[in-house]
C-alpha cells in the first residue's frame, strides 16, 4: 500500500501522467476541437503562425495545428496496441520461460533473444512494405509482434527468481495448481516488471510508427504526426525556412515519449530502492547541509518531541 | 571455451533464422507485386536472372516448399540475391556491397563516440547523484525520446540550411573522384559530421543513463566503501572500482541496442541522403524494388550479428565470471 502512495508522489511520474493525460484528451476529442478540417485547403499557403493558423498551414494551405491535434489519436492508438500485444506476448512468453525451466526455457529464451538481435526496424519496413495496405492498425500489429522480446527476457530473469522464494514453495507445497500459482502467487509480483514493459514497448511503437510514416509506408492520408513530418520533408520544408511545418510534429513526439520514459522512471525506482533512496530527496539533503557519499545511503530521522 | 561456443552456436541459429524469415515474408504476405513486375520486364530479363527472382520470391509453384528452401540457400550461399527492379540489371548483392561501407563506417564510428562520451558522462552523474548533476538527467530523457529523423531534420535546419556550415545531404563532394587521397578523406569526414553528430546526440542518452544507474548500484558495493576507507583519492576510486565495474553491463547492453541504433542510422541516412544502406533501403521501398528490400534486410541483419558477436567475445575478455559461469 505504501509503495502505491510513493508512487504517486513521486515528481517524475506525476509530470508524465499529466502529459499523457493531455495527450489522451487530444486523442478523445481531436476532430471536434480542431480548429479546421486538416485536409481543407486554403489561399494560405505556407504562411507561419499568425491568429487565424496558430501553427501556420503547409504547402497547399492546410492548417498545420488541426493535423496535429487530428493526428494524436493515430499514434496513441497505434502506441496502446503496439503496447498491448507485445506485453501479451511478453508475459506469455516470458512468464512460461520462467516458470517450466528446463528445455522448454531454453527454446523460448533463445527465440526471444533472436528476436532481440535482429534489428527491429529494418524488420518492420521489411513486412509493412509488402503487404498491401498498411494502415495504422496492421503497423501496430506488426510491431507488437516484433517488439515483445525485451519484456519477455526481464519477465523471465523475474520470475526466475520468484519460482524459488518461500512463499511460492509453500503454495506448491499446499498442493495448489500450476495455473493457480502463476497467477495468484507469481503474476502480482510482477506487475511492476509489466507495466515498465508495457510503457517501454509503447515509447518503442510510438517512434517506429511515426518513423514508418516519415518514409512513406502508411499511408499518407492517414493523419498522425509522422505524415505531417512527412509532407514536410517531401515538399522543403527546411529549404523554404518553414520551421512551424516540422519543429512541433518533433516536439509533440519527444514530449509524449518523454512523459512515457518519466513514467517508467517512477516505475524503477519502485522496483530498485537503490535508485530511489537519495534522488528523490536531493533537495531536502542538502537544506539539511547532508553531502551524499557514495557507498551510504543517508538514512534521516526526525527528532520526537 | 564453453561460453563462446554457446554463443557461436546461438548467432549462427540466429542467422538461420533471420535467413528464413526472410525466405518466408514474401511468401506469406498478400499480393503478388513480383510477378506483374516480372510480366513487365517480359523479354528484358535473361533467363537465369528470370529464375533468381522466381526462388527468392516463391514464385515457382509447381515445386513443393521444401525444395524452394534449398533452391533459396544454394541462391545465397553463391551470393545472388536477384536483380534490382530499380536499378535494372545490376544485381542486387553489388550494390548492397557498394554501400554496406559507407553504413558500417557511420554507425561504427558515431557508436564508439557515443559510447565513451555517454559512458565518461553516465560516470561523472552515478557519482554524483542526489546533486545538481541529476537535473540533467531530464535533458538525457529528452534526447532519448526524440525520434532520430527529427533530430537529424533539425540539425539540417540549423547547421545546412540557417548556418551553411555543413552540406545537407550527400557523402563527399560530386566532384571528387573516390580515392584513397587526404582531399577526398576530407571531404568524407565533412560530409558525414552531421549525420554523425545526429547519431552521436541521440543515442548517447541510452548509455548515459544506463552507466549513471549501474554507478549508482555499484558504488553501494563493499569494495567500494573498502577504497574509501582505504583512503584511496577520490578519482581512484571512481575510476579504478567503480566505474570499472559499471562498465561491464554497458558492455553486454551494447549487443542489445545495436540493433536499435542501426535501425536509427538507417532513418538517419534517409534523412541526409547519405548513400549507405539505409539510403537504399528508402529507395527500395519507395520504389517497391522487393528484391532490393530483402537484400538490404538480409545484409542490414547478418551485419548486426556479426558486431554483437565480436562484443559478446570483448565482454567474455573484460569479465572472467562469464568465462565460468554456464551463461
Amino acid at each position: 500500500m505504501n509503495n502505491r502512495l510513493m508512487f504517486l508522489r513521486n515528481g517524475k511520474v506525476i509530470t508524465g501522467l499529466v502529459i499523457l493525460g493531455f495527450f489522451t484528451l487530444l486523442a478523445l476529442l481531436g476532430p471536434w476541437i480542431a480548429p479546421y478540417d486538416p485536409n481543407q485547403v486554403s489561399d494560405a499557403l505556407l504562411s507561419p503562425p499568425s491568429a487565424a493558423h496558430w501553427l501556420g498551414t503547409d504547402h497547399t494551405g492546410r492548417d498545420i495545428l488541426s493535423q496535429l491535434v487530428v493526428g494524436t489519436r493515430g499514434v496513441l492508438v497505434v502506441g496502446l496496441v503496439a503496447g498491448v500485444s507485445a506485453t501479451v506476448v511478453g508475459v506469455l512468453v516470458g512468464v512460461t520461460a520462467g516458470f517450466v525451466g528446463g528445455v522448454g526455457d531454453e527454446s523460448l529464451s533463445a527465440l526471444s533473444n533472436m528476436f532481440l538481435v535482429i534489428p527491429q526496424l529494418p524488420l518492420i519496413i521489411l513486412i509493412a512494405a509488402q503487404l498491401p495496405s498498411a494502415g495504422g492498425l496492421t503497423v501496430a500489429l506488426v510491431i507488437g509482434a516484433t517488439g515483445w522480446a525485451w519484456g519477455a527476457r526481464v519477465l523471465r530473469a523475474q520470475t526466475l527468481s520468484l519460482r524459488k522464494r518461500d512463499f511460492v514453495e509453500a503454495a506448491r507445497a499446499n498442493g495448489e495448481r500450476t495455473w493457480r500459482l502463476v497467477l495468484v502467487e507469481v503474476m502480482p509480483n510482477l506487475t511492476a516488471v509489466i507495466a515498465s514493459g508495457f510503457v517501454g514497448t509503447v515509447t518503442f511503437a510510438v517512434l517506429s510508427q511515426v518513423t514508418l510514416s516519415f518514409i512513406g509506408i502508411t499511408p499518407v492520408s492517414e493523419w498522425n504526426w509522422g505524415t505531417i513530418l512527412f509532407w514536410a520533408q517531401n515538399n522543403l520544408a527546411l529549404q523554404r525556412g518553414a520551421w512551424w511545418w516540422f519543429v512541433p510534429a518533433g516536439a509533440c513526439i519527444a514530449l509524449l515519449g518523454m512523459a512515457l520514459t518519466l513514467v517508467n522512471f517512477g516505475i524503477d525506482e519502485i522496483v530498485n530502492p537503490r535508485l530511489r533512496s537519495t534522488g528523490l530527496h536531493a533537495r531536502s539533503l542538502r537544506r539539511r547541509g547532508i553531502r551524499p557519499r557514495v557507498g551510504f545511503t543517508p538514512v534521516v530521522r526526525e527528532a520526537r518531541s | 571455451m564453453r561460453f563462446l561456443l554457446r554463443r557461436v552456436a546461438f548467432y549462427a541459429l540466429t542467422a538461420w533464422a533471420a535467413i528464413t524469415i526472410n525466405f518466408f515474408i514474401p511468401r506469406m504476405l498478400p499480393g503478388d507485386p513480383v510477378t506483374a513486375l516480372l510480366g513487365r520486364m517480359q523479354g528484358r530479363i535473361d533467363s537465369r536472372a528470370e529464375h533468381s527472382l522466381r526462388v527468392l520470391f516463391g514464385l515457382d509453384q509447381d515445386t513443393s516448399l521444401w525444395q524452394q528452401y534449398v533452391d533459396y540457400w544454394g541462391l545465397l550461399l553463391r551470393g545472388d540475391l536477384g536483380l534490382s527492379f530499380t536499378h535494372f540489371p545490376t544485381p542486387v548483392a553489388d550494390i548492397v556491397s557498394q554501400s554496406l561501407p559507407w553504413t558500417v563506417g557511420l554507425v561504427g564510428v558515431a557508436t564508439v563516440i557515443a559510447f565513451v562520451i555517454g559512458s565518461l558522462i553516465g560516470t561523472f552523474l552515478g557519482w554524483r547523484r542526489g546533486t545538481w548533476a541529476d537535473g540533467l538527467l531530464p535533458v538525457a530523457t529528452f534526447f532519448q525520446a526524440v525520434p532520430y529523423f527529427w533530430l537529424g531534420l533539425i540539425t539540417i535546419a540549423v547547421f545546412s540550411v540557417n548556418l551553411g556550415w555543413f552540406p545537407s545531404s550527400g557523402s563527399y563532394d560530386r566532384g571528387m573522384v573516390p580515392a584513397f587521397t587526404g582531399e577526398f578523406i576530407g571531404s568524407v569526414i565533412y560530409y558525414g559530421f552531421l549525420p554523425a553528430l545526429t547519431v552521436v546526440l541521440s543515442s548517447v542518452a541510452g548509455w548515459v543513463l544506463g552507466m549513471r544507474n549501474m554507478m549508482v548500484t555499484v558504488s553501494s558495493e563493499d569494495y567500494v566503501t573498502v577504497a574509501h576507507a582505504k583512503g584511496l583519492p577520490e578519482r581512484q576510486v571512481m575510476f579504478g572500482y567503480a566505474a570499472r565495474n559499471a562498465v561491464l553491463p554497458q558492455v553486454s547492453s551494447f549487443a542489445l541496442s545495436l540493433g536499435f541504433v542501426v535501425g536509427g542510422t538507417l532513418i538517419m541516412e534517409m534523412v541526409f541522403s547519405y548513400q549507405g544502406i539505409g539510403y537504399t533501403l528508402y529507395q527500395a521501398v519507395s520504389t517497391h524494388d522487393y528484391p532490393l528490400m530483402q537484400g538490404c534486410f538480409l545484409v542490414i541483419t547478418l551485419s548486426v550479428l556479426v558486431a554483437n558477436m565480436v562484443a559478446d567475445l570483448a565482454y567474455a575478455l573484460l569479465d572472467p565470471r562469464t568465462r565460468t559461469e554456464d551463461r
